[in-house]
């Protein structure tokens, strides 16, 4: 029966040795702790279902209406012992499971820093992690390296076994940056900004793509992910450096319009604050960083004081960056500060003194005025 | 001063020849065949002259059993609409390699994936599932009909109103391309500012109305209309999971109801609470809406397990194994799936604590869900099992169901979720459950009730033939998703690059086209066994040796259900009352107060679609129009005191003398 059964399942086992499972033999460490959960967990759950699976088919011929050997007990509809074994071997296995899921979801947090590089190799005293900000845009991916000052557009490179410090975050609406075989995804938020650590072991070119659907362009949100070893890396920076132009914010507005099947693009230089404005909404100058809305609102709101705080900030705040000269004196509704935009700037009513950025505009993706009264 | 363009702005709001889908062939194809049928319909209807029949004795009806019978109807014809939109998904998905762009543009596919989920969720299984527990909770507790007949009706035909506007939405617009939870901020105005997340807001609100009061009215009913003797632990446990479903709905729709309004707010009234900015938070849409979605899931399966209770315990002539356990089972799994929703979304950035603990309390209710796996299978052993299509079903739903219960569990451990979210494995995953679950219920609910809606069996060979299409589609449609899902696709993809992913997407195309087939054999055996109903024909009304009172009245049962209320002494009321040789009464008949067909329910609900109509498209003198007419319409319902009536003795004993007459075997039709 058995050699049936394998001969039986030839094609099934053919068919899949011929594909890449990638969730289940990755190369990066996370996960490849991730794939070996999965694993793990299967087995551990295959205990009880396979024994279920076993039992329903043999109750099920065994009781058949024609066997008439079999014992029938029509009014047999309770068992203490039995209803105790019902409940005690799910319970049993999922303490187990429970268990483990506690330890590995601590263990695996993408927002705790690696402890260890692969499960021989702990992480050199003093090693710093790859910083890396990745902005998910319509339908792209940015990557920007602090370290070195450079950014590419659906391309990026880490060096084989250095940790990476993942800032993420996306410009109009949610996607999810996967990699799978560096590590599992996370959610990339416009406004909010998440954090993924990883390493991969092994050089070669990954793929990456948005997991969350984003919109028409979300089939074509794929980027390449070159592990690289510490001397191709650099070979890969100093290319990227020698290839392109500077991203500063005006570069990242026109980035940011929505395109499809987007090529690589290299930029030597960037806009060192540029990712902060962007997790903070404020890219296009003039427009109120989120970091600074909530920083008035916890100075007393929009009231007198609260627009005493604003043109502190304003000044203070190299992110927000008003044009010179320009002070708020009152905040209203979005129409009126649209009115009051198209009007001459007054001095002292108090109306907006500054001018937003746009037009409240229900078109995609054109900017909405980032300043009103809530 | 006079402006053409904007007195047409006040008259159609956005609507204009531009909304009209004619440039899009395969839109204008269907909408030819729909026309087409439609006509055809209307044609026969007046030929025949059953517009009077059809109006009196079924739309305007308030009789439970109709209801059911039409909201079955309902979920069945959209469930053709439904698996239109999935063939046609597994088709651009098995053909988009190489460079191809596949049939179907985004604009288009995107619309396709978001309509299958919806009108899957909300018009196919919600219908069937409420239709079920319509026809039968009255009958297995001995009532006449549900505890507000009119809200019965009125719930419906809300129900209907929902899926009329979805599927308008195919011919003048377009439906909503977010996908089926439509997640801000991409359903918020900026990235969606045409009328397809319009079409899905008012839809499920419109059908939202008639979700919620159809379950107040089932927890009324079951909670007051239970025969004398019937104490809640002597509920058949079909009722028993109605009642757990319909507290789930009660307390969950409100949720999402309230969470479609904010949305309708930051698209209509510029607010912002899902906003990416001014202080917008897209995260608290996601939880709000899986805090309805999560006990979502269980609305649909609870009746289901309780319909293979019954199954299993009849087809193996037992009574079921662990009424008590079960029953405490199906509790547990109604008060943890309010514990789980986060689930969803672990990818979120949540803390480990917080993602292990939403992980565990999901793995907690695979404790009660085995307990009724293993209870099921205690049922059949040492029992005589009758291989009937319930039966059958029930047997695939066990073998099906725990695999699919076990990658549910896998998906719960928060690190493997990581890997796995958003994967075409997750896919795998919860078409497995509602599959191998909910619609393997439905078909076995179906099959079981059939002879008892209609007095006649289903032909048990077309039947086989559905059931074996269906079973060897299914793991042929989604075994390769959990496949590809391993190696890293994921979901709601239109065009891929990788060459090697090809063949599984074949083999799922090819699985669809078996579905296709199971489909296709269902609707002729329904029409086979409409045709050759005199030879199936069943008089006893008991036509499978059953246990619940259902059972003990005829089939079709009279529109009063039971000339007298019977008296329970035993939780399978009807096998008990069989043992202890219970005859019939035949005399003593009394006139039976029932109550009145109105037309309210139909017009009520003709008006919310106008309503939700004009909101989509900013045509705001017929929205307050609409909404005036549905105040006037409400409050003019309440002076219509003409709601109740008296069958007289006569017609009673009539009805009763004449089942008497099958039973003793005299006349056979």
């Amino acid at each position: 029966m058995s050699r049936y059964r394998a001969i039986a399942l030839l094609p099934v086992m053919a068919a899949l040795s011929g594909c890449n499972l990638v969730v289940l033999n990755p190369s990066g460490d996370v996960a490849s702790q991730q794939g070996d959960l999965v694993v793990i967990s299967t087995l551990l759950m295959l205990l009880i279902i396979v024994p279920v699976m076993a039992l329903t088919v043999l109750f099920a011929w065994r009781y058949r209406q024609s066997n008439s050997t079999a014992r029938y007990e029509p009014d047999w509809d309770h068992s203490t012992q039995l209803e105790l074994v019902i409940w005690a071997a799910p319970l049993l296995i999922i303490i187990c499971l429970g268990a483990i899921t506690w330890v590995a979801t601590h263990k695996l947090d993408p927002y705790r820093p690696l402890d260890r590089i692969a499960a021989d190799k702990p992480i050199a005293a003093g090693a710093k992690p790859l910083d890396v900000q990745v902005v998910a845009l319509d339908w792209k991916w940015l990557f920007v390296y602090p370290e070195y000052g450079i950014a590419s557009v659906n391309e990026m490179a880490a060096p084989v076994d250095r940790p990476i410090r993942f800032s993420i975050t996306a410009s109009t609406v949610m996607n999810s940056f996967y990699v799978p075989a560096l590590a599992g995804q996370v959610y990339a938020m416009p406004g909010m900004e998440t954090k993924l650590h990883a390493v991969i072991n092994q050089a070669g070119t990954y793929k990456g793509f948005s997991a969350n659907y984003s919109g028409a362009g979300f089939s074509h949100m794929r980027f390449a992910f070159h592990g690289l070893s510490d001397a191709d890396f650099g070979g890969w920076v100093a290319k990227v450096k020698a290839d392109g132009g500077a991203l500063d914010r005006n570069g990242y507005l026109t980035l940011e319009q929505p395109s499809e099947n987007a090529p690589v693009q290299h930029f030597g230089k960037v806009d060192p604050e540029l990712f902060k404005a962007v997790v903070n909404m404020c890219v296009r100058p003039g427009t109120l960083c989120m970091s600074d809305m909530a920083a008035i609102d916890a100075a007393g709101g929009l009231n007198a004081g609260g627009l005493a705080a604003v043109n502190g900030l304003m000044k203070a705040s190299a992110l927000t960056a008003w044009p010179d000269g320009r002070s708020a004196t009152g905040l209203c509704t979005v129409a009126e500060a649209v009115d009051a935009a198209a009007a001459p700037i007054a001095g002292a009513d108090l109306r907006p003194s500054f001018t937003p950025s746009s037009a409240p505009s229900t078109g995609y993706p054109g900017g909405a005025p980032r300043l009103a009264n809530p | 001063m006079f402006d053409i363009s904007s007195l047409t702005h006040f008259v159609f709001g956005r609507l204009s020849l531009e909304s009209l889908p004619y440039h899009e062939p395969i839109l204008v194809a269907t909408f030819a065949a729909v026309m087409l049928g439609g006509a055809a319909l209307v044609a026969g209807l007046t030929y025949f002259k059953l517009w009077g029949y059809l109006w009196t004795e079924w739309l305007t009806s308030v009789d439970h059993k109709r209801i059911g019978i039409m909201y079955m109807i309902l979920g069945l014809v959209m469930l053709l609409r439904g698996f239109a939109d999935a063939v046609m998904m597994r088709i651009q998905q098995a053909i988009a390699f190489n460079g191809s762009e596949g049939y179907l543009p985004a604009h288009h596919y995107d619309q396709v994936f978001t309509a299958h989920g919806v009108i899957m969720i909300f018009f196919v299984a919600m219908p069937l599932v409420t239709g079920l527990m319509n026809y039968v909770v009255p009958l297995q507790i001995g009532a006449r009909d549900v505890s507000f007949p009119f809200l019965n009706n009125f719930s419906f035909w809300m129900t209907v109103g929902g899926a009329v506007l979805v599927m308008m939405s195919l011919f003048i617009g377009e439906f909503a391309r977010t996908g089926w939870l439509a997640y801000p901020p991409l359903s918020g105005l900026e990235a969606s500012p045409d009328v397809g997340v319009d079409y899905y807001i008012w839809a499920l609100q419109v059908a939202g109305v008639g979700t919620t009061l159809s379950g107040i009215n089932l927890i009324c009913t079951i909670v007051k209309m239970r025969a004398p003797g019937m104490t809640m632990m002597k509920m058949p446990v079909f009722t028993w999971t109605s009642l757990c479903t319909n507290v789930l709905i009660v307390a969950s729709f409100p949720i999402l109801t309230a969470v479609l309004v904010l949305l309708s707010l930051d698209r209509y009234v510029g607010t912002h609470f899902f906003t990416n900015d001014m202080g917008g938070n897209p995260m608290m849409y996601v939880n709000l809406i899986w805090i309805w979605g999560h006990p979502e899931v269980y609305i649909l399966i609870l009746p289901c397990f309780g319909i293979f209770s019954e199954v299993t315990s009849t087809f193996s002539g037992k009574k079921l194994f662990g009424y008590t356990s079960m029953v405490y089972a199906t509790v547990v799994i109604t008060i943890l799936s309010y514990l789980v929703w986060l689930h969803h979304f672990f990818t979120m950035g949540s803390g480990a604590s917080v993602n292990s603990f939403f992980g565990i309390t999901t793995m907690i209710i695979s404790i009660p869900t085995g307990a009724k796996i293993f209870n099921w299978l205690f049922t059949m052993y040492r029992g005589r099992i009758r291989f009937e299509l319930p039966m059958m079903w029930t047997i695939a739903f066990m073998l099906t169901f725990v695999i699919g219960g076990m990658t549910g569990v896998l998906l719960a451990v928060p690190p493997a979720d990581f890997v796995l979210h958003n994967s075409l494995f997750l896919i795998a995953h919860f078409h497995n459950v509602i599959i191998g679950g909910v619609l393997f219920g439905l078909f076995a609910g179906i099959a079981y009730w059939w002879p008892k809606a209609f007095g006649f069996k289903l032909n048990v060979f077309w039947g086989k033939l559905s059931f074996w299409f269906w079973v060897v589609g299914f793991y042929a449609a989604f075994m390769p998703l959990y496949v590809l899902g391993l190696m890293g696709v994921t979901r709601r993809l239109r065009v891929f690059e990788d060459p090697s992913l090809q063949i599984w997407f074949v083999i799922a195309a090819i699985g669809a086209a078996l579905i296709a087939a199971g489909i296709g054999c269902f609707l002729i055996q329904i029409a086979y066994s409409v045709w050759k109903r005199e030879e199936l024909r069943e008089v006893t009304g008991d036509p499978w040796d059953g246990r619940t009172l259902e059972w003990a009245t005829s089939s079709p049962p009279p529109g009063y259900n039971f000339a007298f209320t019977p008296v329970i002494h035993d939780n399978d009321a009807w096998w008990d009352m069989k043992k202890r040789g219970y005859k019939r009464p035949l005399e003593g008949f009394r006139p039976i107060h029932m109550p009145s067909n109105t037309g309210t329910g139909v017009i009520l609900a003709g008006i919310s679609v106008a309503f939700g109509f004009a909101m989509i498209w900013h045509i705001w003198w017929l929205a307050a129009l609409s909404f005036l007419g549905l105040l006037a319409v409400a409050i003019g319902h309440t002076f219509n005191y003409n709601r109740d009536f008296h069958i007289p003795v006569d017609d009673v004993i009539r009805t009763e003398s004449e089942r008497t007459r099958q039973l003793s075997g005299q006349v056979q039709a």
